[in-house]
């Protein structure tokens, strides 16, 4: 493996009496795309989100590129800056146009100038295919041209590491694709990316690893060609066995 | 009725009433922004500060805040805007007027914050703004947009309200002056109405417009 990047160890987490998240230890080198898979209410949303502080631990370490996860405050902002996350909902601002959505991080954490800031912002929504839509509010564009303008929002923080939340699970099956082609080609520009997703064909085609989730402990880990033909432990077999049957 | 307009400065009260209306509303505004951004702030005791404010504030009548800003704040803890007791009363109305309505100001903006969808925080942080960044710059404009309406009716009630500064101000405003000339000239119905009128003026093109902006800047999702 690379120089690993972001490393977890031993991390634990509860909500109330459940315990999510059960000595959970990743690591994940540089330039590596690792999925996240498992059955739901396996925790892998949670160790996500964990990932850049959008959910607390209690107990163990996150480390990003050497740097420990810091709690709150300034120095959780300046880490949070490089770490891209793309959510299931797409989360994009909707009081901001397209435009303003990708460079409101730039502009304000980067303190980048604002012709610079939307010279680059256009550069990559022509690299994800919404550059015509820049002046649109992001309720007038369908699912897919969101979902690819907040992975656009992300990348124009230069992240070191971009967290994927489940990206496609709210999209009809012809959106489906734009976005996985764009995280293919990121994939393939050499982005570290971990990634929640259940879309095994993006699995095989970007990702270097595996990691299957199950009651909040990691089960298995694998390369894809390995673990969807033949998977070792038992809970993996199952959980195979119910979403290849369809 | 002519006469009434002839012998008392109707227009200059309304006048007062009017810049009553317009600081108060401007100081209610940020102060109540302040307290809102409070209240859902991640401090837990700038959260406690808040809901302390609103919860005392609101409860107390403005009269009672009224007169204690001159029997209580100028006379007792010499606490005089001016040495000239008309001026002095005009700037304690100002400031009660904003503490008073501040508080519903709040929570206007707060409840426009809970409409917005946790996903934009969430977002925003992601990005790597700060608590002051994303408030500034995702969710109290959106929440703003939410809070049109209910600002609306804390901005008519407050402009209302300020006939209550007549207890410090006496006939320098319009209910004063509505008051003396009922006092001199007897109580007549076309003397309300006329005020009321005046009172129609201010507020219904107010809701008007209010109802307009809040549907044209609604927040599409």
């Amino acid at each position: 493996m690379s120089e690993p990047l972001v490393v977890l160890r031993d991390v634990n987490k509860h909500f109330g009496d459940l315990h999510v998240l059960k000595d959970v230890n990743l690591t994940v080198g540089r330039g590596e795309v690792v999925i996240l898979i498992g059955p739901s209410g396996s925790g892998k949303s949670t160790l996500c989100r964990t990932i850049n502080r959008l959910e607390t631990f209690e107990s163990g370490s996150i480390t990003i590129d050497g740097k420990e996860l810091p709690e709150e405050g300034k120095e959780l902002a300046a880490l949070r800056a490089d770490v891209g996350m793309v959510f299931q909902s797409f989360n994009l601002f909707a009081h901001k146009t397209i435009l303003e959505n990708v460079t409101l991080g730039p502009t304000k954490v980067r303190g980048m100038r604002k012709a610079e800031a939307d010279r680059r912002a256009m550069e990559l929504l022509e690299r994800v295919g919404v550059g015509h839509q820049a002046h649109k509010y992001p309720a007038q564009l369908s699912g897919g041209q969101q979902q690819r303008v907040a992975i656009a929002r992300s990348l124009a923080m230069d992240p070191k590491v971009m967290l994927f939340d489940e990206p496609t699970s709210a999209l009809d099956p012809e959106m489906i694709t734009e976005v996985l082609d764009v995280m293919v080609e990121l994939a393939r520009s050499g982005m570290t990316m971990i990634v929640v997703t259940h879309e095994m064909g993006f699995a095989r085609k970007a990702a270097n690893r595996v990691v299957f989730l199950s009651d909040g402990q990691v089960v298995e880990e694998a390369t894809p060609e390995e673990f969807f033909t033949n998977p070792r432990s038992e809970r993996a077999k199952d959980f195979l066995g119910k979403i290849l049957t369809h | 009725m002519v006469d009434i307009l002839r012998n008392y400065d109707v227009i200059g009260a309304f006048w007062v009433t009017i810049q009553l209306s317009a600081l108060s509303a401007v100081g209610a505004l940020v102060l109540g922004t302040v307290v809102a951004v409070f209240r859902v702030s991640p401090v837990g005791v700038l959260r406690l500060l808040g809901s302390l404010y609103v919860n005392i504030v609101r409860n107390t009548p403005l009269t009672l805040l009224m007169v204690f800003s001159i029997l209580g704040l100028t006379y007792i803890l010499h606490l005089p805007f001016s040495e000239s007791a008309s001026r002095n009363a005009y700037w304690w109305a100002v400031v009660m007027l904003s503490v008073y309505h501040a508080a519903f100001v709040c929570e206007a903006v707060r409840s426009g914050v809970n409409t917005i969808p946790a996903g934009q925080a969430e977002a925003a942080r992601s990005i790597g703004l700060t608590f002051g960044q994303s408030m500034r710059e995702v969710l109290l404009p959106q929440a703003f947009r939410g809070a049109i309406a209910p600002l609306g009716s804390t901005l008519i009630a407050l402009i209302k309200n300020t006939t209550v500064a007549a207890v410090i101000l006496g006939t320098a405003e319009s209910a004063g002056t509505l008051a003396e000339v009922t006092e001199n000239e007897g109580a007549s119905l076309p003397t309300f109405l006329l005020f009321a009128l005046g009172f129609v003026i201010l507020t219904l093109p107010l809701g008007i417009a209010i109802t307009h902006y809040s549907r044209r800047l609604a927040v599409q999702r």
